[in-house]
């Protein structure tokens, strides 16, 4: 059995494909950077998508993780002179802690009201990191000193790339073999039909729960990968908006796909650059172009591109 | 002997009695029917014994195990299979992802092998896999393996359920009016299949309108009304009660 015999093989070559040859046509720093967001957004939309697209469970606060990753991160490192990776560990250790905790009650609210829970508790977190300002510095942000691991100081946008690149292609990795894995129909079971999930012997409230962490702990994790990377960070890395966006890219790029989740991460990550060119217009036309995706590619871009292309119509 | 005893269950809707101190036994083997009217309380039953509904009162015994009130995840484990009167297919899963839910407690669930997608879960997947073909073909849903069940008709879809509850090896089935909704060929295949079952050694509880079907396949065979039960024997004894052929079967049950 090689261990090249997974499921979405075919995608994953071509994400590391499209990973070696980018840099050769990225012109300067400012495209690395971009390209560097996309990765970070990526990494939290494929955990997010485990939650939302595949157990079928919405988050509207999953920027709060992503923020306390961020600043446990900074913190600690800045602060307490911590080393980055024991920083970035004890803040997905609190994220993983804090959602286990939550996850029960809140996992128990369905449909719109799971959105105002997971709503609430994103907003509850941005006020935390604003009011503590001895600690966080308040809305004016923190600076982060640079990444260190085991004595080497990554610096600068190529290096900083393929540090993002390798935890990419592992995420994606990782996420492909828990969906195709009993745990992954587990969930996908608990999105079609909870009661019939429960009659199975699926324990549909620990499937929650363990997805709820496990992608709340993905995003404090790329949080913490932010922090470093950009060196400065504020309240509004854990924010309301920060959240929707992510929800957005999830859905844009296609429910219930982990390839789906990257394509979204890198749309919305790319149009506002490029819509620039409308200057007053630009909001105007990205909110045309979300809307008129939606309508016509209801399932998401990937998910409807890969049913294009088998030549089954929906 | 004794598989299943419902022990003076009782279980009401705002103030409305749905089951009233209802006791039966089912035994190991033979396929029994539950029969009633509309609102006799045949599906509560199954959902108070599946667990769905938490009782009023009384008890659920399995074998010796008291099942009163247990998780509903955990009664599949001691053996307790369901359908639904309507449909509760992963329409988000293909047809044989359907069954191999049905396969979870006795797949390698935990999280980390399958992150790493260690060879045991493959190898476990591959086996899971042909199970769930031979049982689809059991319920002859050869041709739709790897079928989109949203576009599977619906006699498939209930027959695709039940290869659903058999992957949970159960001892006991609940198939809540698998002939609804069947047209007069459907029906008689689903009859075949409740047989086939049967003779694997599966205890059949069937809750159905279809009284051809009921007449046809059942060794034992409850009447409730009010959630009380009226009568309960062999089809001959419950087509020469009297009560029942007023209460339920009306005129035309006596030419039968």
């Amino acid at each position: 059995m090689s261990p090249l015999n997974m499921p979405g093989r075919n995608g994953l070559l071509a994400l590391i494909a499209t990973i070696m040859v980018l840099p050769l046509m990225l012109p300067n720093a400012f495209y690395f950077d971009i390209v560097i967001l996309i990765g970070l957004n990526s990494i939290v939309c494929i955990g997010l998508n485990l939650l939302i697209g595949y157990a079928g469970q919405i988050s509207l606060g999953h920027a709060g993780f992503f923020g306390i990753g961020a600043y446990f991160s900074a913190i600690l490192t800045s602060t307490y002179g911590w080393p980055a990776t024991a920083a970035m560990v004890v803040g997905a250790v609190v994220v993983g802690l804090l959602s286990f905790i939550i996850a029960r009650p809140i996992m128990k609210l369905q449909g719109h009201y799971l959105a105002m829970g997971t709503l609430g508790l994103g907003v509850i977190i941005t006020i935390v990191l604003t009011q503590e300002s001895d600690l966080t510095g308040g809305p004016d942000g923190m600076p982060v000193p640079g990444f260190s691991i085991f004595g080497w100081e990554p610096y600068g946008e190529t290096v900083w790339y393929w540090i993002i690149a390798a935890v990419l292609v592992a995420t994606v990795w990782l996420s492909l073999n828990l969906i195709a894995s009993p745990v992954g129909r587990a969930l996908r079971a608990v999105h079609g039909s909870e009661i019939a999930a429960e009659t199975l012997g699926v324990n549909v409230v620990k499937y929650k729960v363990l997805v709820f962490v496990l992608s709340a702990i993905i995003a404090s994790l790329a949080g913490s990968l932010f922090a470093h990377y950009t060196g400065f960070i504020t309240p509004d890395t854990s924010g309301f908006i920060h959240s929707i966006q992510l929800v957005t890219m999830v859905v844009l790029g296609g429910m219930a796909s982990t390839f789906g989740a990257v394509a979204g991460a890198a749309i919305l990550t790319i149009l506002p650059q490029l819509l620039t060119v409308f200057h007053d217009y630009e909001h105007l036309v990205f909110g045309a172009v979300l809307i008129g995706t939606m309508i016509f590619m209801r399932r998401g871009l990937v998910p409807t591109l890969a049913d294009l292309f088998n030549g089954r119509q929906k | 002997m004794t598989l299943l005893r419902v022990e003076n269950l009782s279980r009401s809707f705002g103030g409305i009695k749905a089951i009233d101190d209802l006791s039966l036994t089912i035994r190991p083997g033979p396929i029994h029917s539950i029969i009633g009217p509309n609102g006799a309380g045949k599906t509560t039953l199954f959902n108070l014994i599946s667990g769905i509904y938490k009782p009023g009162g009384g008890r659920i015994v399995l074998e010796d195990a008291d099942i009163t009130g247990h998780a509903i995840w955990r009664l599949a484990e001691l053996g307790l299979a369901r359908t639904f009167q309507n449909l509760q297919i992963f329409f988000n899963m293909s047809a044989i992802e359907n069954v191999m839910v049905g396969m979870h407690l006795k797949s390698d669930s935990r999280f980390i092998t399958s992150l790493f997608r260690t060879p045991g879960i493959v190898k476990g997947d591959q086996d899971k896999r042909e199970e769930a073909i031979r049982l689809l073909e059991f319920v002859d849903l050869g041709d739709y393996l790897d079928a989109d069940t949203d576009s599977m008709p619906y006699g498939a879809l209930k027959r695709l359920e039940i290869a659903r509850a058999l992957a949970t090896q159960p001892r006991i089935i609940m198939l809540d009016e698998p002939a609804a909704g069947l047209n007069p060929a459907e029906t008689v295949a689903i009859d075949g299949l409740i047989q086939k079952i049967s003779e694997n050694g599966i205890t059949v509880i069937l809750v159905e309108h279809d009284m051809r079907l009921v007449m046809g396949v059942s060794e034992h065979i409850f009447v409730l009304e009010g959630g009380r039960m009226l009568a309960e024997g062999t089809v001959a004894d419950i087509r020469n009660n009297p009560d029942v052929v007023a209460a339920y079967l009306g005129e035309s049950g006596r030419d039968r």
